[in-house]
């Protein structure tokens, strides 16, 4: 049985209960009760297509759910109209699965972006904070190279820097370890924590990687079929009794999720009496 | 028969939702202008993007389509022998028409373009969508820039277009087929009037309106693939001629 998690309290900066969204006919989510704790990193698990990103969409308001209730630091996102949710995203940072670097502006720039937007200080200050964000992830000697000239891991560390130039409360990662190198990998796995702790952030990591997971997080969320499947320590999902965890955590081909999409029979499909 | 009368029955009403969705962003962005405006320099950025860059095709196109009224008009005026009044017709085809309207086709055709594909590229690499995660509304930090880059710059690309084209009119009639220059000249200063000048700026203005929101709609709007940006380029180009040409013609229609 999933575990129910635990009755919210200030302690969580995002609360979940009894999330329902659908994308026309499918639906993503039937149910979903989740929580962050306020300065922990929290993982959201699941294999592809269980609508992890579509979760980060609903608690960032990019889209709203059909219902349940769904509040960040006590804000239900869903009811916040433009300049409430534009408020509260301030207060939040987001790393992009690509990056999603500004193509246009060098890495100097696009760290300063957000300042130069919400703010109105000085270039010389400006220019101090954006070169401490770029020295914590390492890359303050890339400062003048054009996003085309990152690697995948590099583009990623300086987004990183985007996300927290503004000192936000939540940090939030999408497949933060998609095509990295096992170099690459360990910093940015090594960044999440260190940033986590050193700023006294809440992180929240999408991800199916289960090994990079387990040694990041400090709770996980393991979503399937539009519910969550368990929750609770990263070990612990480990040695779950459910099947599906099992099958998921320790990246079995075959189980409860089958590895054949489905299909008509393989051989009257062959012989050419089923629909091809 | 029920069949493709219920199919043309969808055609129309996805024709008038398109039209509807145009009619609102396009409303959404003419309210934004005033405060866009008080961000210049990025408005300024962009008028070079449209408008410096597409000096060297609106000149070069300006030129030639100059010197084949040029031709066209000495030839045919040579036949009632009043030749001497090729200035007014090559300067009167120009401004009011040709100018306006073949430089609102090459804008379509190259700033357009560039701006679908790249608000297309920036939506299908997440740079739209980071940017609403860091609280800065893409409408007025990268679409309105464009938009109103495009605005200012139709006119000044036209009224470029149409000088270019009376010079080359010139250098065909006066310099290779012998008309009187004094004649080519004082014809023109004689003929053309203001409202024949702001007609031609009336309709780019307009024409800059038009593309420059089709332009930005499409790219914004397109899906976040390649084909997808194909499309909204391809799009972009299409639905701009045709708008050109039928605001071309109901313009004319007001203002003759």
């Amino acid at each position: 049985m999933p575990q129910r998690p635990g009755a919210a309290n200030e302690s969580c900066i995002v609360r979940i209960r009894g999330l329902h969204y659908a994308a026309g006919a499918r639906v993503i989510f039937d149910g979903v009760d989740l929580d962050v704790e306020r300065g922990a990193v929290t993982a959201i698990m699941g294999p592809s297509g269980t609508g992890k990103t579509t979760l980060l969409r609903l608690i960032t308001g990019q889209i709203g759910p059909d219902a349940g209730e769904l509040l960040v630091d006590g804000q239900d996102v869903a009811g916040l109209n433009r300049s409430g949710l534009y408020a509260l995203r301030r207060r939040m940072g987001m790393l992009f699965q690509n990056g999603a670097l500004l193509s246009d502006f060098d890495v100097f720039e696009n760290v300063a972006f957000p300042l130069r937007e919400h703010t109105r200080l000085p270039d010389s200050l400006i220019r101090n904070i954006v070169l401490t964000k770029l020295q914590a992830v390492g890359l303050r000697g890339a400062a003048d190279l054009m996003p085309y000239e990152l690697s995948g891991g590099m583009a990623r560390r300086v987004a990183l820097a985007r996300a927290i130039v503004m000192d936000p409360e939540i940090l939030i990662y999408d497949e933060p370890f998609v095509g990295l190198d096992p170099i690459s990998l360990g910093v940015v796995l090594r960044l999440i924590r260190e940033l986590n702790d050193a700023l006294g952030i809440s992180s929240i990591v999408v991800s199916h990687d289960v090994r990079e997971i387990a040694a990041v997080a400090d709770s996980a969320y393991l979503l399937s079929g539009g519910r969550v499947l368990a929750s609770g320590k990263p070990a612990s999902l480990t040695e779950s009794d459910l099947a599906e965890v099992r099958q998921f955590m320790r990246g079995l081909p075959d189980g409860p999720v089958p590895f054949h999409y489905p299909a008509p029979d393989y051989a009257e499909q062959l012989l050419g009496s089923a629909p091809p | 028969m029920s069949n493709l009368l219920a199919e043309l029955y969808e055609r129309m009403l996805e024709s008038l939702l398109a039209v509807g969705r145009y009619a609102l962003f396009t409303g959404r962005l003419l309210v934004e202008t005033p405060r866009s405006l008080l961000r210049f320099g990025l408005v300024v950025h962009q008028v070079h993007n449209a408008g410096a860059l597409s000096l060297v095709i609106i000149m070069l196109s300006g030129l030639f389509v100059g010197m084949v009224l040029g031709l066209q008009g000495f030839d045919l005026l040579e036949r009632f022998g009043s030749e001497d009044s090729l200035g007014t017709a090559a300067a009167l085809g120009l401004v009011k028409e040709l100018g306006p309207v073949v430089t609102a086709l090459l804008f379509a055709g190259r700033a357009g373009t560039a701006l679908a594909s790249e608000l297309g590229l920036m939506r299908a690499t997440d740079q739209l969508s980071a940017m609403e995660m860091m609280a800065v509304d893409p409408v007025r930090r990268v679409v309105m820039p464009r938009f109103l880059g495009g605005i200012i710059a139709m006119p000044l690309l036209a009224a470029v277009f149409s000088m270019i084209g009376i010079f080359g009119a010139q250098l065909v009639g006066v310099q290779m087929m012998g008309v009187d220059p004094g004649q080519f000249w004082s014809q023109m200063r004689g003929a053309v009037e203001v409202d024949d000048v702001m007609e031609g700026v009336i309709k780019s203005c307009v024409f800059g309106v038009a593309c420059s929101a089709i332009a930005v709609y499409e790219g914004f709007h397109s899906l976040p693939t390649a084909e997808g940006v194909g499309r909204a380029t391809t799009r972009t180009v299409v639905i701009s001629s045709v708008v050109v040409l039928l605001l071309d013609y109901m313009l004319t229609a007001v203002m003759l």
